[in-house]
């Protein structure tokens, strides 16, 4: 039985960062608004409060803010030779779900991508050649300009308040920034994070080979702040209970911290929590959607008409719903044609252990976006041409995770249980942090997302398939970059270190990184993309389809502070410009 | 057919009377408001809606049932629903409610309606609010009455109880003062009903007039002094402060919370800035009454308070307990926390908190419920020391009074 409900100006379908982004910008210009959100209701006074949400247990272990593979999973294989398996159990990385989606248990890394990652292709074969890049890496220019996203960067660092230090100020480079990044209009919101010991001595040993380290950009905030909808932050604790943890003492920029107290207010806006979008109506020869399907709390097929769809769901549950709901042509590896899963990418990540008899880091003390950083070899920022590869990495240390039970660290060759275990742990966990290699992923024509021909869900839909794997360009920029981040931790002086490469095949199990993007990318031309640079759909002119799976490749540095850029260009396009004459955008 | 009980000309002659009434009292610019519209305006300066608007319900149809010391009182409906509301009621009637407390029916009404406040109310003022809850939509809720212990279930005790504490006398302002302390004065004491909280009770529920606004408690919280007392009163506060407070429930100090952030919410967030500034002025003007000092806890306890402080409440509040403006309040010098009764202190830990939300003070902060996670021994410990810290003083707390029942 299909309940139909009252016509809405704009339906939000998944309620993350870019869900109640484009619905705060939406309903501020006056559209009625309504959001649907998969996942159950949280805000930060009820369900973390700080008296009880440092839970290790069920939050990083047991996983309470990931959604449950049981309501909805991926089917995984390497290649299309492989049969694609369910994934039981999340590893590799973990799709959030419920009201704030991952901006709920994020770390708050908070970046801006390079200029030149956004004119990706053009710009690397001007500099090396166009024989430079591998013939089946897919890598596209964005239809975007790092220029024209700065404002959008600006606004959204402003909402959250973020803490760092501006690199390039209106061009001019400024001392403990990061000079290799884009120039920005002023700087950030808050000071820095306070640094712990371990990312200083990182900062010291990367200064001492002649690199520039500067301290990362946070969303866990240095100070109290309230942003521009009168909204007041709190200084982060350092307590250590970040990623994987929704915040409750304020201080962690998410939508629930940031925007959630002004939505709430607001008689134009609603939120259905514990809905489940089953397909996006629409009339192909209209080029409209016409609303969404979906089920909610109480297993009722409810209609929902909107004149504008905005799909802004995780990545992986927007591709498979353009699929179920059979809009853009489907990506074809063999052939290479169609767009809706095409450019899946990842992030290549690496790390070295590093531990000293000499010093006490106390790893306790940490945060989610707490370390010094390198830009020194990320992106193009340094000469890819005797090296076989392209992309790079960030390389820094971060003073997180340190909790107890993910986090005991042990030298090589000690046993993994007895009394020489914990006495290596106890000898270990002071004394004992981790250098990180955060990497690009360069999307590729093996890598991509259909719908699985033989797995379905609760609900009898099939399942989304990843077909992955890394690119050996991805390697080979991954052992290099390693070899420095191996060369910084030497300088360290530790007692002991051990360098942990990447090697293939890509497994779906070890913990690495929830950066998964593409699928249904932003471009210039609707044969090789599925939306415009405003997210909108090439097909539906009232669909915009926001989040990562716009990104056409991933670049070494976190996703958010892009995703959050493009959602509020999007929402100030569909605000100023969809909104007084529908029609294609661009 | 409602009308007609409200002739045009009596309309128009109390709205001559609230042009008088506007010029004399009201800072700022008056405009000729209906009466309609001058009543809703002293409805949200009664605050009518904290009790006769039942959570999700319909304005003023009342139903809501409102805990006393004595026991509940069903707040009745306001709406003009003849039968159940106060649809037949005649404007004499209407205005005995109010002001007198005595019911259509001659019956006493329970003193959780503020009428010895509402004495206060002008003629005009009471043709205002008639004539606003006889243009709401009409309701038919007809939930009404009390569960209430003895003596106060038999009605015709409350004549007593009005012989003892009503002074049914209409406002006068004091020619001593400006127009815009009188005007406080008038809030404050009328419509506002500050005391129903903020001045302690007898045994029977009445205002200890002797003592007014230096400090109550209702439902488990501390409804602190109003008076210039500068540890447990507004002496800390500047007019600024409390105009801030009453605006958006927050300062760069406090916020409100409990039965103070319904009042935000409904009333005082919804009054004018000026009307906000005269509340100010008047309670700035209010002396503080003489206190003895109590003696410092005991060393142990204030040791183990500490520790217990530093490991669970620095974080938000501070190691100095300044707290954090708009978000965590400020611990040192806080009324609250130095009332002479530790019920705010102990039932925020116990219970946790969530501070009011407001336009201009939307964050809605909440402090999270340390029941199970603290012993009462623990909490009183916490409680001691942070009302004798940091140039704070106020009794020690004994783990009996931590309210761990619930």
């Amino acid at each position: 039985m299909s309940v139909r409900m009252k016509p809405v100006d704009a339906v939000v379908i998944g309620f993350g960062w870019s869900g109640a982004l484009l619905a705060e910008a939406l309903s501020t210009a006056g559209l009625s608004v309504v959001a649907l959100e998969r996942g159950p209701w949280r805000n930060t006074a009820t369900s973390f409060p700080p008296a009880r949400a440092p839970d290790e247990l069920r939050y990083a272990v047991r996983h309470d803010l990931v959604v449950a593979p049981a309501e909805s999973t991926i089917t995984f294989r390497n290649n299309i030779a492989q049969t694609a398996l369910p994934v039981r159990a999340w590893g590799s990385f973990l799709p959030a779900s419920g009201a704030g989606g991952g901006g709920v248990h994020w770390n708050g890394q908070t970046w801006r991508f390079l200029p030149s990652d956004f004119s990706l292709r053009s710009h690397l074969t001007e500099r090396y050649g166009s024989r430079f890049i591998a013939p089946d890496i897919t890598i596209q220019d964005w239809p975007v300009s790092y220029a024209e996203l700065e404002p959008y960067y600006d606004r959204f660092e402003y909402m959250c308040g973020i803490s760092g230090k501006a690199g390039n100020l209106a061009g001019v480079i400024q001392p403990g920034g990061n000079p290799f990044e884009g120039r920005r209009a002023r700087e950030y919101p808050t000071p820095p994070m306070k640094m712990p010991y371990a990312p200083t001595l990182f900062a010291e040993a990367a200064r001492e080979l002649g690199y520039h380290p500067f301290p990362q950009p946070s969303a866990n905030l240095s100070q109290s702040y309230t942003n521009p909808l009168g909204v007041t932050l709190g200084p982060c604790t350092y307590c250590g209970f970040c990623e994987r943890f929704g915040c409750g003492n304020y201080s962690k920029a998410s939508p629930q911290t940031v925007l959630f107290p002004r939505l709430a207010a607001r008689e134009n806006f609603s939120l259905r929590t514990e809905c489940e979008v089953l397909a996006i109506a629409h009339d192909p020869r209209a080029r409209r959607a016409r609303g969404v399907t979906y089920v909610d709390a109480a297993g009722t097929e409810v209609f929902q008409p909107a004149e504008i769809v905005v799909l802004a769901a995780f990545m992986l549950e927007n591709v498979r719903l353009l699929r179920l709901s059979g809009i853009g042509a489907p990506y074809d590896p063999q052939s290479g044609q169609g767009v809706i899963g095409r450019n899946f990418s990842y992030q290549t990540t690496s790390s070295v252990q590093v531990s000293f008899a000499d010093k006490l880091l106390n790893p306790f003390i940490g945060a989610g976006a707490l370390g010094m950083i390198i830009d020194d070899y990320n992106g193009d920022v340094f000469d890819h041409a005797a090296l076989g590869f392209i992309g790079g990495a960030y390389l820094g240390l971060l003073a997180t995770n340190g909790r107890p039970i993910l986090n005991h660290p042990t030298p090589p060759g000690t046993p993994r249980w007895g009394h020489a275990w914990k006495a290596a742990v106890a000898q270990s966990y002071l004394r004992t942090t981790r250098l990180i290699a955060s990497g690009s992923s360069m999307s590729h024509r093996g890598a991509f997302c259909d719908l699985d021909p033989t797995y379905r869900d609760r609900l009898g839909r099939p399942l989304l398939r990843l077909t992955f794997d890394f690119h050996p360009n991805d390697l080979l920029m991954s052992d290099f970059v390693t070899e420095r981040l191996g060369e910084i931790a030497r300088a360290m002086r530790p007692s002991w270190m051990v360098v942990e490469k990447r090697h293939a095949p890509y497994s779906m199990v070890p913990y690495q990184s929830t950066h998964t993007v593409g699928g249904a990318i932003a471009g210039d031309d609707p044969a090789t993309s599925a939306v415009n640079s405003y997210l909108q759909s090439w097909d539906l002119d009232n669909l915009f389809v926001v989040g990562g799976s716009a990104f056409p490749q991933n670049p070494g540095y976190n996703p958010t502070g892009t995703i959050a850029a493009l959602a509020l260009r999007s929402a100030e396009a569909i605000v100023t410009r969809y909104r007084h004459a529908p029609g294609p955008l661009a | 057919m409602r009308r007609a009980r409200w002739p045009k000309a009596m309309i128009g002659q109390h709205l001559t009377r609230v042009v008088v009434l506007a010029g004399l009292l009201v800072v700022g610019a008056a405009r000729a408001e209906t009466a309609a519209e001058r009543g809703a305006y002293l409805a949200v300066l009664g605050d009518c809606a904290a009790c006769h608007t039942a959570p999700g319900g319909a304005a003023m149809a009342g139903g809501r049932r409102i805990p006393t010391p004595f026991g509940a009182v069903i707040a009745p409906n306001l709406t003009p629903d003849p039968a159940t509301g106060i649809g037949a009621w005649s404007e004499a009637e209407f205005a005995r409610a109010v002001r007198d407390g005595i019911g259509r029916g001659g019956e006493y009404l329970y003193p959780a309606h503020p009428y010895p406040y509402f004495a206060a109310f002008s003629d005009a003022d009471v043709a205002a609010l008639a004539a606003y809850f006889r243009g709401l939509p009409p309701v038919h809720q007809d939930l009404r009455g009390a569960d209430l212990a003895f003596p106060l279930d038999f009605r015709p005790f409350l004549g007593l109880w009005n012989l003892l504490y009503f002074r049914p006398t209409p406002w006068r302002p004091d020619p001593g003062h400006d127009a815009p302390w009188n005007r406080g004065a008038f809030l404050v004491e009328g419509p506002g009903h500050c005391g129903a909280c903020h001045t302690p009770k007898t045994a029977l529920g009445g205002d200890v007039l002797a003592r007014a606004l230096q400090g109550g408690v209702v439902a488990g919280w501390v409804a602190p002094a109003l008076d210039g007392d500068r540890r447990t009163g507004l002496g800390g506060w500047s007019a600024d402060d409390i105009t801030r407070f009453l605006a958006s429930g927050a300062t760069s100090r406090q916020l409100a919370s409990g039965p103070m952030a319904e009042v935000v919410r409904l009333s005082t967030s919804r009054m004018t800035e000026a009307d906000r500034a005269a509340i100010a002025d008047y309670l700035k003007s209010l002396p503080a009454a003489p206190t003895a000092p109590s003696p410092r806890p005991d060393e142990a306890i204030m040791a183990r308070g500490k520790g217990l402080y530093r490991d669970r409440c620095a974080p938000c509040h501070g190691a100095e307990g300044l707290g954090q403006a708009r978000l965590f309040p400020r611990l040192a010098g806080s009324a609250v926390v130095q009332a002479r009764r530790p019920d705010t202190v102990l039932g925020v830990i116990v219970h946790g908190a969530q501070a009011v939300a407001t336009p201009d003070a939307p964050t809605g902060p909440a402090m999270p419920a340390f029941a199970g996670l603290l012993r009462p021994e623990e909490i009183a410990a916490v409680a001691s020391y942070i009302r004798n810290s940091w140039g704070n003083r106020a009794p020690g707390v004994d783990a009996s009074a931590v309210p761990m029942h619930q």
